[in-house]
Order: C-alpha cells, then structure tokens, then sequence
C-alpha cells in the first residue's frame, strides 16, 4: 500500500518537472536555421548614413538599434551568428555635442507634430542633445557606417577629423573608415556606398558641379557629383579589403533620387485658385505677365510665358540653370516696349532663365516651406536697388512673382547629371559583385518597386508616400525601422539564394515608421 | 496490490485534457478522476454542479466537498519564418470548488455549490511578438448555486437551481505593434474590471433505468458578464494630438460565459467498477466577438472578432471500488476546441485536446475522505493564426501567426466530509 503511495506521487512528480509546453524542432535548436556557405561569426557593415541607421535627420538610439544591418545580426544571430557591435548614441533625441556645445547642422531628429489648425508637419524634436563627440568610443565597431559618408571618403585617411559622426569612433584620427572596418577581419560583410556621391548635389538641388572629369576629390565641394572613376577606385579598393581574408559579402547599388520623397512630395504645380491668398490676385498677376509673355514671344521663348489659371493649380515659376540666359535681350525688348530701363533691367535679371515647372521638374521637400512667401533676401535686394518696398513685396514672392531658386527645384538637367553618374557606378557594383562572386541587391530595381506601386507586406503596402507610406523617415530620404527592415530582408533573402542560406527574415509589420510627438 | 498498482501506472500512461475556450472543467476531483464525468454517477456533494437531481440519492444526510487545483499550463509560441519565439509564465491557477447537499427528507434535498468553471491566466512576455494581441490576460468567475433536489420515485429525480456570478477580468495589450514614445517604450492599454454580477441557472434529471444503469441530464445556462464602467489605462502614450489617449477612462463590454448542455450515463457492469459517459456541448457560438466601448471619444472603440463555434467533449471515466480504503478512478476526454481557423488568438490558445486523468479517494475513517486528481491535457502541436486584427493607428489588416504548443498539468486535492 505504502510502496503504492510511493508510485504515483513520483509519477505526479515526473509530470511536474516536464510540464513545459516543448516544440519538436524548435528555432531555438541548433541547426534550425543554417547560414550556408556563409560565415556569420563576424559580420561588418560598411556604408554611410543608411548603414548607421540614420532617420529623422538624426542619427538616434532607437534609430540605430533598427539599423539594417543590427536587424540582419538578430537573425543571423539564428544561424551562428556572433555578437554585433555599433557606435550608439547616448539617446533618443539625436543631435551632436562637440564639448559641450551643439554642433551646427547636427540637430535633433524630426518627430511629427500637430499644429492648433490640426496642420502636421515634421519638426525638430526641442531637446539638448547628450552625444558628444568628444567622448571617444573605442572601435572598430562591426558597424561601420558614417552618416554624410561618400564613397571616396571611406578611404580618405584623416576622415575622422572632418567628419563628427566617425570622430566619435574612429581608432585614430589619421585612421580610415575602411582601415578600420578591416582590422575587424570581417568573415562576412556588406558594403552601401555612393548615395551621398550623387544625393548630396540632388538634396541641394543641384547647386554643385557634377565633377566627372575630375579625378582629384580632394578639389570637390560637398555638394559635388563624384566622378565614376574616383568612384570605381575607391569602391574597389573597398571591396578588396573587405575580402583580403576571404570574406563573404553583400554588394548594394544606388537607388534613384526619384525613388525618394524628398524629391517626389511637393508637386510642380501646387499654386491653387482656391487659395484665399493667391487666388484673388490671379487677373492682377496675369495682366503684370502680359508684357514679358508677349517679349519672350518676340524672342523666339513663347514656351517660357508665365500664365496662372483660374481654374486649375498653377505650376511654380522656377529658375532653370539649363536654359540660355536671356537677361540683357528681355530688358532691351521691355524697354522696347515702353517700360523704364530700370524695371526692365530688373525683370530681364529675374525672368531671363525663368520658365514655369512642368512634370519633369522635381521640387525638394523643403521647398513647400518656401513656396508663396516673400524672399526676403530678393526683397532686401531690390529695396537696396531702389524700388519702393510696395514693388519690390510684389516681385519676391518665391515660385509666383520670383522664380523658384537652384537649391528649390531639381531640373531635368540636373536630373540627367545624376542619373548618368548613378548608372556609371551602379556598373561598376554590379561588375565587382560579379568578379568577386558576391551577393548583389539591386536597391535601385527594389526602391523604384517601393516608389511605383509600392511593395505588399504582411500588414499592408510599403510605399514611399512622404509621412504614410511607412517606408521613409521625416527626413525624405533615409528610411523607417519598417524600411530598415525591407532592405534586411532583400539582403537576407539574397544571402539565402547566394550562400545556400537559410536565415529567418523579419516581419516588416513589427517595426515602426515615423513618431509623432509634439514639442510644448 | 499489483492490479492497484497496474491501474495506477495505466491511468497515467493514457493521456489527458483539459477545456477549449476559457472553460476550466475542474468542478470536483472525484469527477475530474474520470475524466470529469459525473452527470450520471452518484457519488457525492460534487453533483451540485454535475447533475443537481441526483443530491436526492445520496445515502447520506449531509455530504460536503470541497477542493482545489493547481494549475501549471503554459505556452510555447514560435515563428518558423522570422524565428521570434515565446514562452508563457503564467501563474499557477488554483480553481476552487465548495459543495453542500442536505437531504431533507426522503424525496428532498437541498444544496449550495461555490466554483469556478470560467476562467482564464495567460502571461507572455512584455511586448512579445504577440503583444499587440495581449501581453496578460486574468479572468475569472465564482459560481454561486444554490440548489434543490426533487425525487419523484425511485428511478426519477430533478433538480436545479439559480446561479450568482461575480467575475473579474485584468487584460494588458499593447495598442499597436508599433506605436511608441520617443524613447521606444510600446504604448499599452490594461483593462480591469472587477465585481461584474450576473445570474443564470442550472435544470437537471436524472433517471435510474436498472440497478447498474442511470442516466442524467444537466443544463446550465448563458450568463453575459457585462462589466460596466471598468477602468481602462493608458500607459506610454506619445504626446500628439495624433494619440488623444487619455491617461485613463472606463470601458464597456460584455464577456459571455456559454450555456451547456451534458448528457451522459453510468454503467456499474460489475460489483466494483463502473463506467460513466458523458457528452458536453458548450455553446460558444454566443462568442461571436469581443467587443470593447471606451467611454472616451477619443479612444477607438475596439472590436476583436472571434466566432468561436459550438464544441463538443467527449468524456470517458472509469472507478474502481478497490478496497475499504482505496477508490481508485482513471478517465479519459478529447475536448474539442471552439476555436474556428483564423482566429486563433493567443490569448486563448486552445486547440483540440486528449486528455488523461487519473485520482483517487482514500477513506480516513467513515465520515472523511480525502480526493485526489490529476490531469494532463495534450495538445498537439499546431499551425494557426489571428486573421482580424486592425491595427487601429492606419486601419490596416494584420495577421499573427505561427506554431503554437500547450501543455497543462492539473493536480488537485480535496475533502469529502459525511454524515
């Protein structure tokens, strides 16, 4: 009877300690996931601001820790592997100390906030930055990405003195970025580089040269198009280090600046008559306009007449580099037809490479703050010059009275340097990706999927809509967590079909898009 | 002592469950011993909440019974695809049940029964892969029946009587997979709700057909916990007129418990063995969806859909009489779950279940018994998703799935005092 007792409670005991709800194979099993021909022990990431995680206009803690290649290290974490080093942030904010002070051009990140009329509009989160730059970390760090980064820079010896992001954690300050990247003897790698080569000229609306020809970056300004050969050198004297030992890797390629909101949000006729404070002025523009349409007809450029409609919106009138300047002939034509040397002078000055924008012309997101309001600098200019305040309001208002300027607008010709630049170094991953038998993930084919259609996902359809589409930040240009997520996925799928890899991708529905927050 | 011991290992080696939906069928570890069959068996005060009719039959005066379980189920989740896995650490349930019959006279009894036949504790990891869908979920229901017993003739009795619930329910979620203040902390609501009354009712028959062969019958009703003015926090919140959350309002919403029908018969084929059947039907089809109304106008109501079917359980339960001292029990269950394809929400993981469950009384002295179960229930391991969540911050549709294994593992102890 005893010994009975004895039995079943130690059969109710062996039930107690194997109670726990256990898969047959589970993903925690070793062998579960595999990484193929890869080796993932010591994965590096190279690249510039995509690579860092940079968002908002920031570069951020939650921003980093959603960097591509941190979401591709918590997956191959499932197929060997091994610990995935960054150079985080002191916070949540983003922004640069340098000592203490705030380093200009280095702010906070973007959230989105609501105005009292219910307006949203990305602004600058109002916090103190924490990160300062001169809190060394100790590198190298597996990720190696620098935020502002060209492709020529990640071999400039001495980057570290001309760039805060990898001051912070540069080995030394005559070091490189891919010195640095090396030293980690990556087993395996990917490298993101050249967006800044042409993005940089295509943010500022092209107010840069477009450097092809020029073999000597030390001579280029920042705001310059790289030429394909420093490009093509600097590129593969990366990937050569990357893969002195062997390494397997990733190669991705430029996106077109036309996949990206910043350049495809604010439309290139956003002048409505139904606008309270534009609208009724519209016979009164049209009647000023008269004169100069008929002189640019005289002059053989009846295409450049500026008409606004009363029924539809109106494009902007924007400065266009590309046409032939025509100054001195429309002031000689006006003054023809009666008008004051003077004012002729001054509308031959402001309309001679003037037209108004069509479907080919790309306003930059940070034109729609501009967009109907007073120049103020063209307007301080023409008081200067003599004409009575009164005039000179009505002749500086951006985009209507004053042609959008070169940073505003990206303008076929400016589109046509980029796109020719981009498609040389697209070229030159492609054919190293090929000779090295790396990976390749056509970013440039993925990204215009996202732009044109968008791309479909487990919670709904990826776009690039500015602010709702979910695939880019309030910056326009870099992407979301959840954008983040759909580049780990295209590199991870690329690495399962390349090494004979099997490595979990991520839900892009669990990461987030852009934060709203207000200020106050 | 070999057979007893052979029953014993054979008892455990079957294997056992437990209940679909947020039932727990743990109302009596006599009962529970065979597979929670008892609609037809009369065996003690356990039969207010198995077939109230049959009181009148117990040979003895007064009869209470009271016990409890412990509870240790848990969950395993996983997603073969992205590799995300979970592990529930729920708290140990301790369900509890308190019965009393009192023959009054020859052909009327008259009892109270206490217990706990809804409930549910689920806890996943804080922001889980799942936590959009529920991080926590405590719900729980106190049955108060008082009962009456009337014996027609010797072969056919009724009985019945009111039922008082309180229920309780605490409910923690994230509000979206994503949404989170700037410093990444997810934004969550908890819902809790406390002192929810509601009443029903339980009809039952019971019918001696021969000496060994008697059949039973119990109803119990639906009862609609509606909670009312419960309090709902909101914790996390980004400071944006786009997430007018409240720091906290009260909510609406009804939780059903469903009605269910039992049918069943015991067979005593030979002097000390008998065999009872009985069937449940629970009718979950009022489960339609889980529907919560936030008295503030800036919180989106929320709609949870879950079009649970009725369910059916099938329960087996043998008792050996073996000796003086020793009754020995053993059944045997396969609970069918009510949740359709879908809408398999982790927060009532339940799919079909076999279930085993062994126990026994020992007799200590002639007025006391003490009870013993145990029940494991088995679910196999399955596939399964949530297909209708709405993400309420964009409106879009959002599945979550993956693999999902239960496991849960019932002892329980209790005491049968007769006079």
């Amino acid at each position: 009877m005893k010994n009975t007792f004895k039995i079943v409670l130690g059969l109710l005991a062996i039930g107690l300690v194997s109670c726990d709800a256990e898969f047959e194979t589970a993903v925690s099993d070793e062998g579960f996931y595999d990484s193929g021909s890869a080796d993932l022990s010591r994965y590096v990431a190279v690249g510039n601001s995509l690579t860092a995680g940079y968002a908002d206009g920031s570069l951020y803690l939650s921003g980093q820790e959603n960097s591509y290649p941190n979401i591709m290290a918590q997956q191959f974490a499932f197929a060997g592997g091994g610990d995935f080093t960054q150079p985080l942030v002191n916070d949540n904010f983003g922004g640069l100390l340098s000592n203490g002070t705030p380093i200009p051009g280095f702010g906070t990140r973007f959230v989105l906030s609501v105005d009292d009329q219910g307006n949203r509009a990305p602004v600058r989160l109002d916090e103190m930055p924490t990160t300062d730059i001169s809190n060394v970390l100790p590198g190298p760090f597996n990720n190696m990405g620098v935020p502002g980064a060209k492709s020529f820079h990640l071999s400039t010896p001495g980057y570290a003195t001309l760039n805060p992001y990898f001051t912070r954690f540069a080995t030394s300050t005559s070091t490189t970025v891919i010195a640095d990247a090396a030293a980690m003897n990556p087993t395996f790698f990917t490298l993101w580089i050249g967006n800044n080569d042409i993005l940089s000229f295509a943010t500022s609306g092209g107010t840069g040269v477009d450097q092809t020809g020029n073999f000597d970056p030390s001579t280029y300004g920042p705001n310059d198009i790289t030429d394909p050969n420093v490009f093509a050198a600097a590129y593969s004297g990366q990937v050569d280090a990357l893969t002195a030992n062997g390494a397997d890797g990733v190669l991705l390629n430029i996106a077109d600046v036309t996949s990206i909101p910043y350049f495809t949000t604010v439309p290139f006729a956003p002048l409505s008559p139904l606008d309270p404070n534009f609208g009724p002025q519209i016979p009164t523009l049209n009647a000023t306009f008269t004169p100069l349409n008929q002189a640019f007809a005289f002059l053989g450029v009846p295409e450049r007449s500026i008409v606004f409609s009363q029924t539809a919106a109106s494009s902007l009138v924007i400065h266009d580099e590309g046409l032939a300047d025509l100054s001195a002939q429309l002031a000689a034509v006006l003054v023809g037809g009666g008008l004051d040397p003077v004012t002729a002078g001054l509308y031959g000055q402001q309309f001679g490479q003037a037209r108004q924008a069509n479907a080919g012309d790309l306003p930059v997101l940070v034109s729609s703050g501009v967009i109907g309001k007073l120049n103020q600098g063209r307007f301080d200019a023409l008081v200067a010059a003599g004409v009575p305040p009164a005039t000179a309001g009505q002749l500086s208002v951006n985009g209507v009275t004053y042609p959008m300027e070169d940073q505003f607008v990206l303008v076929p010709v400016e589109q046509q340097m980029i796109a020719t630049a981009a498609a040389a170094y697209n070229a030159t991953i492609q054919a190293i990706a090929d000779a090295k038998d790396l990976g390749f993930v056509d970013a440039k084919a993925n990204l215009a999927q996202v732009a044109n259609g968008g791309v479909v996902y487990d919670g709904g359809v990826l776009t690039s809509t500015f602010g709702t589409g979910g695939a880019f930040s309030l910056d326009g240009v870099h992407p979301t967590p959840r954008g983040y997520a759909y580049v780990s996925n295209l590199i991870i799928n690329e690495m399962n079909r390349k090494y004979n890899a099997h490595i979990p991708t991520v839900l892009i529905s669990d990461y987030a898009t852009i934060t709203a927050a207000n200020n106050n | 002592m070999k057979k007893l011991l052979l029953l014993a290992v054979f008892a455990l080696a079957t294997a056992v469950t437990y209940a679909g939906g947020y039932r727990v069928s743990l109302q009596g570890n006599k009962s529970l011993a065979m597979g929670h069959t008892g609609v037809a068996v009369v065996n003690s005060s356990e039969l207010v909440f198995f077939n109230p009719a049959g009181l009148v039959y117990l040979e003895n005066k007064l009869s209470i019974s009271a016990g409890a379980s412990g509870v240790f189920s848990n969950v395993a989740y996983q997603n073969e695809t992205t590799g995300a896995s979970s592990m529930t650490d729920s708290p140990v349930g301790t369900p509890l049940y308190f019965y009393a019959s009192y023959k009054a006279t020859d052909w009327l009894a008259l009892g109270v029964g206490v217990y706990t036949p809804y409930g549910s504790s689920v806890e996943y990891p804080d922001d889980w892969a799942g936590s959009h869908l529920v991080n926590n979920i405590d719900l729980a229901a106190i049955y108060i029946q008082p009962t009456i017993s009337l014996k027609f003739n010797d072969k056919f009795s009724v009985g019945g009587g009111p039922i008082f619930v309180i229920g309780s329910v605490n409910f923690n979620r994230n509000l979206s997979k994503t949404l989170s203040t700037i410093e990444g902390e997810r934004s969550e609501v908890t819902l809790d709700a406390s002192g929810v009354n509601a009443t029903g009712w339980v009809a039952s028959a019971m019918f001696h057909a021969t000496d060994q062969i008697t059949i039973g019958a119990t109803y119990r009703s639906e009862i609609i916990m509606e909670a009312r003015d419960g309090d709902a926090t909101f914790e996390n919140i980004p400071n944006s007129p786009l997430t007018p959350f409240p720091a906290s309002t009260t909510f609406n919403a009804d939780l059903p418990l469903p009605a269910e029908m039992t049918v069943g018969l015991s067979y005593k084929f030979c002097e000390r063995f008998l065999f009872a059947f009985d069937f449940n039907r629970t009718f979950w089809d009022v489960y339609d969806s889980l529907d919560i109304d936030f008295a503030s106008e800036d919180v989106p109501d929320s709609f949870n859909a879950r079009n649970y079917k009725n369910n059916s359980i099938y329960r087996f339960g043998l008792q050996y009489d073996a000796t003086k001292m020793f009754t020995l029990r053993a059944g045997y269950y396969f609970d069918e779950s009510p949740v359709q394809p879908g809408y398999f929400a982790p927060e009532t993981p339940r799919n079909d279940s076999n279930n085993f469950t062994a126990g026994l009384t020992v007799n200590v002295g002639s007025h006391l018994q003490v009870d013993a179960s145990f029940l494991y229930s088995h679910f196999k391991e399955v596939d399964a998703s949530y297909d209708y969540y709405v993400d309420s911050t964009n409106g879009s549709t959002v599945p979550f799935g993956g693999k999902y294994k239960t496991n849960a593992f019932v002892p329980g102890l209790g005491l049968t005092y007769k006079l």
